[in-house]
């Protein structure tokens, strides 16, 4: 086996060194009766060229890319990748090292964390980003957690607009804790309703998503108000950064925290991993965060050089009274984040968030001209609701025959939005294709 | 010291991102816009975040020699115990690189889906069929999201069981990871100390578990490398006084073909397939920590989960006692592309993997015994601990042997792990190191042990050939500069 290096030779002087007869000796240590009786009786391994036929086939019947004009969104984004980008994230070096414990020999991956972590905190308006979380569900689970520390109340306050899946990890997270879960509805606009928040005296924290899972721009100004006047904290939540290359960001807005899934930044969708849980907040709360942080410090020499830093939240120094039991974070995807956001820079970052709002509010006008309305007015980025009308089941069987993946049923979460539908449009959506959607749905 | 791999060469400085640049510049080639602008309340927008501009070629120069400050598997020895360093295959990466595989959208409908939902169902009978146990979810984004798993499904199935228990048990030998995530569902972790050979006995359990305990959290093969031989006997202790047996298996590579989990007596079981199954580590992540279970604790398993029937395949959330979601979809698909790939192109011969992961571990322990103090002198399996003792005489520890061992172009074993053994050196070499490779390694280690008596002062001011000299990290704790 090519990733094997020994020779029968090797192994036979090894063993002599050892002092073991052959192989199965050296597991002299496990009992008799905790051995696997038959083997491994696993498929012949196979050679490099059988391997690429059996991904092949499997990957066969997936759409390959371009073959379906796709308006799903939802929390796992299309957008186009730059070449530059998978160039530079495929290095060896950035691939293969381990967490940086040995800062001397890591200071690729350290230099390059903490220029994500700034990149993140003043994308999100905050003042310290962590190093990244698993992905932006448990990124909010971990951020409710941090609040209930925070200010030692224990009743959690979610919109039902959150991400319907965050909302499930959050309720598993949460669910041992003994911390009470609120869900606050929504407005006939499509933003939450706050006016039932519980009193002060209990409520730790409210958490909302913006833009929503129903695409609006929420009013997390409002939020963090109603949040503060509580003494709880406002944690905003979101599922798609690019949106802040355009609108004002959470911190600026009040909120305390800010966390959301990063995978718009560079990442392929990858049937929905691995992304990044982006996490920022403000520097009172720090040391309170979950995850890994590095930091700026001087060696010996005086010169500039990065740290894992503040290790004494972390489960390994702290152990059972840690912040959270986050060991690693998604360190190769928050680099890549951070090379999608330095190759966009300030001005690309505005002009595709921009690029992607334009493309959006082209379709929802053309779809409302061509009889499928939105079903909120607040303002959205890139996703909307429409009203697909009855029949919609059977309108959007045809659409797939017709290559065309028209969005995503509410119902399943939202039964009173019958036949409401999410729909998700970016920069990789012409003009073309959309008026291609328009023409088929058109009564 | 030419034979050895470490050499100073020239290095490349390299300002961060925002002290490079222009405004106006950028490395991202726009779409044409093909529609009309839309207006957007002003309230609600603003200029974009303070990004630095930069060109594509200041890009590809920035993170070109940052990656040249890295040390990695692909450019040398990188023997962190309890981490599991093995060459991590290319082709695996084309393979999650498919335009299919990384374009789908997790919501694809169901008939899109087949050979994704496939895909993790084969990798599931795979992970069952070399654990031997049963039932499988690829759903935890890392190992310790698969111990939160694994503590739900205790906390869970107590719960079921009417009355909840309140302390775990976690032996000294266990993970570091494992008390926060006992914490993280309620409960208390009892710590037990292993017995004077390294393992834990049967004893030392039988003195805590109690009525008020919910379970026990082992790692077998231990952070000491030994393998936990009572464990089966634990086992049946802890069942019959009404507790589960959670194992962390991120040394699982030191037993493939060879154990059988479930005869171990093992309810739950944690993999890490950025460990035994060779996906990169990428720096810390993102990795994925399946868990698999008996299948009477499969009704726990994480929702959703994929379905089959007929060759047809489902995702299904119908599972009401589960523990509920963990992930925001079904965990990290890119990261159990590459395992099974892996898992494909070694076959049977996992077995030899483990085998040889063993053999690479006795070999150094063979070799080094005598030149450092071995706590613990005894065959180990994938991975054998060293401590500093008798260099302490010359005043030198094993932070500062091992930041002399990173000049010869060694990267650093695991230290001071486990806490257990005082200034401990956490050596898994893995299998796919050759021995002329072990040979050198070992040369360095003796080298360093030589300079440790005659000239204890290179050690202290180790290392000189990297980047950077020591870091001052109570600096960077007390003044936290998390941000430029």
């Amino acid at each position: 086996m090519r990733y094997l290096p020994h020779t029968p030779d090797d192994i036979q002087t090894m063993l002599t060194v050892v002092g073991a007869d052959d192989l199965e000796a050296l597991f002299a240590d496990v009992p008799k009766d905790c051995r696997m009786k038959e083997g491994l009786d696993l498929p012949p391994a196979l050679t490099e060229w059988e391997l690429n036929a059996h991904l092949a086939a499997l990957a066969e019947g997936l759409p390959e890319p371009g073959e379906y004009i796709s308006f799903l969104g939802a929390g796992s984004y299309e957008h186009h990748i730059p070449e530059v980008i998978q160039a530079l994230r495929g290095r060896g070096e950035f691939l293969t090292p381990y967490t940086p414990y040995q800062p001397e020999l890591s200071q690729g991956t350290l230099t390059a964390i903490y220029e994500y972590q700034t990149l993140t905190a003043r994308l999100l308006g905050l003042e310290a980003a962590n190093a990244s979380l698993y992905d932006g569900a448990s990124a909010l689970a971990e951020a409710l957690l941090m609040a209930v520390r925070v200010t030692r109340k224990t009743t959690v306050a979610l919109s039902r607009l959150i991400h319907p899946h965050y909302r499930q990890v959050a309720e598993t997270y949460l669910r041992p804790t003994g911390c009470r879960l609120v869900e606050l509805n929504y407005l006939e606009d499509g933003r939450t309703d706050l006016n039932k928040l519980p009193p002060e005296g209990e409520l730790a924290v409210v958490a909302l998503q913006s833009p929503n899972f129903f695409g609006v721009i929420e009013d997390l100004k409002n939020g963090a108000e109603e949040a503060h006047d509580r003494r709880a904290l406002l944690v905003a939540a979101f599922t798609e950064p690019l949106a802040y290359g355009l609108l004002k960001s959470p911190g600026s807005l009040g909120a305390d925290i800010a966390c959301g899934e990063g995978q718009s930044f560079g990442l392929a969708p990858s049937f929905g991993g691995p992304g990044l849980g982006m996490f920022a907040c403000l520097m009172d709360h720090v040391r309170s965060m979950p995850g890994r942080l590095v930091g700026q410090t001087l060696d010996r020499e005086g010169r500039r050089g990065f740290v894992l830093t503040l290790a004494t939240r972390e489960q390994h120094i702290r152990r059972e009274r840690a912040t959270s039991n986050i060991c690693t974070n998604a360190s190769h995807s928050a680099l890549t984040a951070a090379m999608y956001m330095a190759a966009l820079g300030r001005t690309g970052l505005a002009a595709l968030a921009r690029l992607n709002h334009d493309k959006a509010m082209y379709l929802r006008g053309a779809l409302e001209a061509a009889g499928l309305p939105p079903r909120f007015r607040g303002p959205v980025f890139n996703e909307f609701v429409v009203q697909a009308g009855p029949g919609f089941e059977r309108k959007y069987q045809a659409l797939l025959t017709k290559k065309i993946l028209f969005g995503l049923p509410l119902r399943t979460w939202y039964p009173e939005l019958e036949d409401g539908c999410l729909l998700c449009v970016t920069e990789t959506r012409s003009r073309a294709e959309m008026d291609a959607l328009v023409q088929e749905v058109r009564p | 010291m030419n034979r050895f791999p470490g050499a100073a060469g020239l290095v490349f400085n390299e300002p961060l991102l925002w002290e490079k640049g222009r405004p106006g510049r950028t490395a991202f080639s726009l779409p044409r816009p093909d529609v009309p602008a839309a207006p957007l309340p002003e309230e609600l927008t603003a200029d974009g975040p303070d990004f630095p501009d930069l060109s594509e070629p200041e890009l590809v120069r920035h993170y070109t020699r940052l990656s040249q400050w890295n040390f990695c598997v692909d450019s040398g020895l990188y023997p962190l115990g309890s981490c599991t360093m093995k060459y991590n295959p290319k082709i695996n990466e084309k393979q999650a690189a498919r335009p299919a595989l990384a374009g789908a959208s997790p919501w694809l409908p169901e008939d899109l889906a087949q050979g994704a939902l496939k895909l993790m169902h084969d990798l599931e009978r795979l992970l069952a069929h070399i654990t031997g146990l049963p039932a499988v979810t690829l759903q935890p984004a890392a190992g310790a999201q698969g111990e939160l798993a694994g503590m739900l499904i205790i906390h869970a199935c107590q719960r079921e069981r009417g009355g909840q228990r309140t302390k775990i048990l976690v032996p000294d030998t266990a993970h570091g990871t494992n008390p926060a995530s006992a914490a993280l569902c309620g409960y208390q972790p009892v710590g037990v100390s292993s017995g004077p050979d390294g393992v834990l006995t049967f004893e030392a359990v039988a003195s805590v578990m109690d009525d008020r305990t919910a379970g026990i959290m082992m790692t077998n093969p231990n952070t000491l490398g030994l393998f936990e031989a009572n464990c089966r006997s634990i086992a049946d202790l802890v069942h019959e006084r009404g507790g589960l047996v959670y194992m962390d298996g991120a040394n699982l590579n030191a037993v493939m073909g060879i154990v059988d989990v479930a005869a171990l007596g093992v309810d739950i079981l944690h993999l890490n397939l950025h460990k035994t199954f060779s996906t990169p580590h990428g720096g810390g992540g993102p990795g994925a920590g399946p868990v698999c279970v008996r299948s009477e604790l499969e009704p726990y398993l994480p929702v959703p989960r994929v379905m089959e029937e007929n060759g047809r395949y489902r995702l299904s959330e119908d599972f009401p006692r589960s523990i509920g979601r963990l992930h925001a979809f079904h965990g990290n698909f890119g990261v159990m592309i590459k395992a099974l790939s892996y898992i494909l192109s070694l076959g049977p011969e996992l077995k030899t993997v483990s085998q040889l992961a063993v053999l690479n571990a006795n070999y150094l322990r063979k070799r080094l015994a005598g030149v450092f103090h071995l706590p613990y002198d005894r065959p180990c399996m994938h991975e054998c601990v060293f401590t500093d003792r008798f260099q302490r005489p010359h005043k030198v520890t094993t932070l500062d042997m091992v930041k002399r061992l990173m000049d010869f172009g060694f990267h650093p074993p695991t230290i001071y792990f486990p806490l257990v053994v005082e200034g401990a050196l956490m050596i898994e070499p893995t299998e796919t190191e050759s021995k002329e490779d072990l040979d050198l390694f070992i040369e360095a280690l003796m080298e360093v042990a030589r300079e440790a008596a005659e000239d204890p002062e290179a050690l202290r001011r180790a290392p000189g050939l990297t980047k950077v000299r020591r870091l001052d990290e109570t600096a960077a704790a007390r003044k936290p500069r998390l941000c430029g």
